[in-house]
């Protein structure tokens, strides 16, 4: 896994098959996590996710926009041990709204279309995340970061 | 869930829980062939322990580090021997235990019994496994039946069942091993009888010796053999061989004694007897409507049927089947012992008086014509000595191997690899060579003038006890400048050595070996403390061969590297020539042909290129965190000093880590003063690895491109007790 593509192509899969990230971010140094749930962007520099302004993850990073997103394959099995592949993302979140926040609602709903009304509800926000890095984890403990220039 | 059944209870829907030697049997018995007392352990009982002890997962790690097909044999060897010791070291589950053991009391109550492996993989593939997976016979006693059971399940990660299951497509994850526990038939004639010659289809073929027929089995007795009539069922020929030996029950086990008198003197079985041996390999072969493959015993004058099944070289002509070559990838205590005398009393000595023979020749007294000529001598001379290389001296690394196999089954340690200990610390030439290093560098570090010259490069004046002892060390070992062993590079100067004794005589503490291995003398004494009588003297044969393996893992490297260096002594001539007749603009026939055979070697060449790391769409891959396999115990962290090209070598400063695609025996001059030791090439008993471990240092080998991804100052910390690589960051 030395070229960029060897490990892009295990993000998209990831991409595609979950629909869940646990996202990380912190206030005052206390880290905090929570579950979202996710788009990507086709190229891999943004990830996206819907969140109630009035959540305390919300409110985290609207204070540090500096955020982690983890997406693993676990199944919650033995087997995870050596054939879950994780990906950590490391970037900084920001509102998205205007004709951009329109078009990516529509990826959104695409593959969260249970949450048409929670997408759309004028408490929630559409939040980008700007990829810097991703850490990718597979065989259990082979670990390879690609960083990103944006 | 019943995990034995007897033949009396399995009807069709078994073989998938028994597997196909054990269905075979079950149909030989319900036909009225006569079969010694059996009953089947199921694959329930193999996954209800691998399941409830974790180690089917831990079984999946280990083999899913990294992919498969990169993994050398040597580190799919070690991956086996962990494998192993977990199936001997985790605890049978006490539900598991209690009824096993009621079982196996009730059933055989004091017989000896023979624990054959009977994997359900096998009728799966069409493809036999015959030799791949572990049988024991003559086992006594409740728990070392399940002891036995334990190593036949284990036999199922042995690196010649993986390595064949891989090449004929199985899924690891769907294998599982059902074990045929047989009562001891004491037969003192035994063979196997083929219904058709391999070779020949007219005709069938019955091989016998006395005693137990794992003789035969295992290449240790060579049997009488018959050539027999398919057709007509009648003896074509009898060829009788010189009966000296056979196999025999002892107390635990078998031992292998000289035949006596009267016995060698007549074949195992009579005519009427080998008739009637072909007769049930015809029988067995119309019920299963193939050639068959059958061990045969017999006990007082009874014909018993062992086990049967198809002839596999049949098979493997059809299917091109590799299972020959990696059963070959193993050799017989015997057959080391032999390897040991070859390579010790006619094949080290021969590689000393040739390296000996080719330095004494005066290279400058020759013609530009002949120089060409002993060039050419001299890399077919070094080219016949690599093969020799690996025609025999790699096989007889396997002297560590079975060793390493028989410690951990008489012990059953924690670490797979304590048997290590117990070879480590002997008379390596390499060792020899770092400690004349660390003469000299001691001679530099008590005199500054000299170390003052050496720092400006100015050695030319020296001190003569120096100059004497530098001229010393060079004849035996060469001065560092050049890449032995399959190098590239050669540069005859002595700049790279004085480099090197200067960073050393400037950290003594790096001279010695740093870490004190655990009591080898304990360690010996526990494990021989585990025989008794014979075995213990098999035992101290076995360490003793072991030790010879080991020392020869390094001795041969220096040796060879000695000839090869000759021959770049010989090429560096040659090269002086014609550049200074290129200046000079001198042309003749004899400098176009000295010419000619530099570029025909074609040294100079096998630079390594860097990995791709970054992409057009702003993307760059940097490796955090790399695993190979664990082959140095510790931990450490340091600078990378990695090494693409031999004269890297000569910048290594102390407390680096070597990074290197394989270590060249003749490199590890500069061990002494590293941390650590990263390796593309794997596995726990290659160069590096032993060298690390000499010097107590922490390895990992066989991280795929360790040096493309990592680079010179990169900081890394080195975990040898997992195998992992990790690339910090800057503030980590």
């Amino acid at each position: 896994m030395t070229h960029p593509e060897d490990i892009k192509k295990h993000i998209r899969k990831l991409f595609i098959d979950q629909k869940l990230a646990v996202l990380s971010t912190h206030r005052s140094g206390q880290p905090y996590a929570s579950l979202v749930a996710f788009v990507g962007k086709e190229d891999l520099k943004e990830i996206f996710f819907v969140t109630s302004r009035s959540t305390r993850k919300h409110a985290n990073l609207s204070a540090d926009s500096r955020v982690a997103l983890l997406i693993n394959s676990s199944m919650n099995v033995d087997a995870d041990f050596h054939e879950a592949v994780c990906v950590t993302a490391q970037g900084y979140a920001e509102e998205i709204g205007g004709a951009e926040k329109v078009q990516v609602l529509k990826r959104y709903l695409a593959k969260h279309p249970y949450l048409e009304d929670f997408a759309n509800a004028p408490t929630c926000a559409l939040i980008g995340v700007k990829i810097t890095s991703y850490v990718l984890v597979k065989n259990f403990q082979h670990v390879m970061e690609l960083s990103i220039e944006q | 869930m019943k995990w034995i059944l007897s033949p009396s209870e399995i009807n069709q829907d078994h073989r998938n829980r028994i597997g196909g030697k054990a269905y075979t049997l079950f149909l030989m018995a319900r036909e009225g062939f006569k079969i010694p007392e059996t009953l089947f352990l199921t694959v329930d009982a193999y996954n209800e322990f691998v399941i409830a002890t974790g180690l089917r997962e831990r079984i999946l790690l280990e083999l899913n580090r990294k992919k498969f097909k990169d993994m050398r044999w040597e580190e799919i060897w070690d991956c086996a021997t962990r494998i192993r010791n977990l199936f001997l070291k985790k605890p049978i589950p006490k539900h598991l235990d209690v009824e096993l053991t009621a079982q196996l009391q009730s059933r055989f109550n004091g017989k000896t019994v023979a624990v054959r492996s009977s994997a359900p993989d096998e009728d799966a593939a069409g493809s036999s496994f015959a030799g791949l997976h572990e049988s024991f016979i003559n086992v006594r006693g409740t728990e070392s039946i399940i002891k036995h059971v334990r190593l036949v399940w284990a036999s199922l990660w042995s690196d010649a069942a993986l390595l064949y299951r891989q090449e004929i497509g199985l899924d690891f994850q769907k294998s599982a091993m059902a074990v045929v526990l047989q009562e001891t038939v004491t037969g003192n004639r035994s063979g196997v009888v083929f219904s058709q010659n391999p070779s020949d289809e007219t005709q069938g073929i019955i091989e016998s010796v006395y005693g137990f027929n794992q003789g035969l089995v295992d290449g240790r007795v060579e049997p009488d053999r018959w050539i027999l009539d398919r057709e007509k069922h009648t003896i074509l020929s009898h060829n009788p061989v010189e009966r000296s030996h056979w196999l025999i029950p002892s107390e635990n086990g078998v031992e292998m004694v000289p035949l006596p008198q009267d016995l060698s003197q007549r074949p195992p079985i009579s005519t009427e007897e080998a008739l009637k041996i072909y007769g049930l390999a015809c029988r067995a072969e119309a019920l299963f409507k193939k050639p068959q493959d059958v061990e045969w015993t017999i006990q007082n004058d009874t014909l018993y049927l062992l086990q049967s099944r198809p002839i596999t070289t049949l098979l493997s002509n059809k299917n091109e089947d590799k299972r020959a070559w990696y059963l070959s990838l193993h050799r017989s205590f015997e057959n080391l012992k032999a390897l040991r005398k070859t390579i010790e009393e006619k094949l080290i000595p021969e590689m000393k008086q040739t390296a000996r023979d080719l330095a004494d020749k005066d290279l400058t007294m020759l013609s530009h014509g002949k120089l060409a000529d002993e060039i050419q001598k001299r890399w077919e001379i070094n080219h016949s000595w690599v093969n020799v290389y690996w025609e025999e001296f790699i096989p007889y690394a396997h002297g560590i191997r079975l060793f390493g196999q028989y410690y951990n089954d008489a012990v059953q340690p924690d670490d797979p690899y304590e048997f290590m200990n117990l070879l480590t610390h002997t008379q390596m030439a390499s060792l020899e060579r770092n400690r004349m290093l660390e003469d000299l560098a001691g001679m530099v570090r008590s005199d500054p003038e000299l170390l003052e010259k050496l720092q400006a490069g100015n050695a030319l004046v020296l001190n003569p006890e120096f100059g004497k002892k530098v001229d010393g060390f060079i004849v035996k070992f060469g001065d560092l400048s050049c890449a032995v062993t399959g190098g590239t590079e050669c540069a005859t100067d002595t700049r790279p050595l004085f480099k090197l004794l200067v960073e050393m005589a400037a950290n003594p503490s790096s001279l010695k070996p740093r870490k004190q291995m655990k009591d080898a003398g304990a360690l010996e004494k526990n494990f021989l403390g585990c025989f008794e009588g014979s075995k213990r003297k098999e035992a101290m044969d076995l360490l003793d061969l072991a030790r010879s393996s080991y020392r020869l893992r390094d001795d041969d490297n220096i040796y060879l590297g000695r000839i090869e260096a000759q021959l770049l002594t010989a090429v560096m001539e040659g090269r002086t020539r014609v550049e200074k007749s290129s200046c000079r603009e001198i042309h003749s026939s004899e400098i176009d042909k000295l010419k000619s055979v530099i570029h025909d070697l074609d040294y100079g060449n096998g630079k390594q290129e860097l990995a791709a790391f970054t992409d057009e769409y702003g993307f760059k891959v940097k490796p955090r965190q790399l695993v190979g396999q664990p082959a140095g115990p510790g931990l450490s962290r340091g600078k990378a000093r990695v090494i693409r090209h031999h004269l890297d070598l000569q910048d290594f400063k102390n407390a680096e880590i070597l990074v290197c695609d394989s270590v060249d025996p003749n490199m590890t001059f500069v061990i002494p003063l590293a941390a650590g030791v990263v390796e593309r090439r794997g596995g726990m008993l290659i160069h590096g690895a032993i060298i690390a471990r000499e010097y107590g240092l922490p390895c990992v080998t066989g991280i795929p491109d360790a040096t493309s991804l990592i680079r010179t100052g990169d900081e890394i910390t080195v975990d040898g007790y997992l195998g992992i690589v990790t690339l910090l960051q800057k503030g980590l």
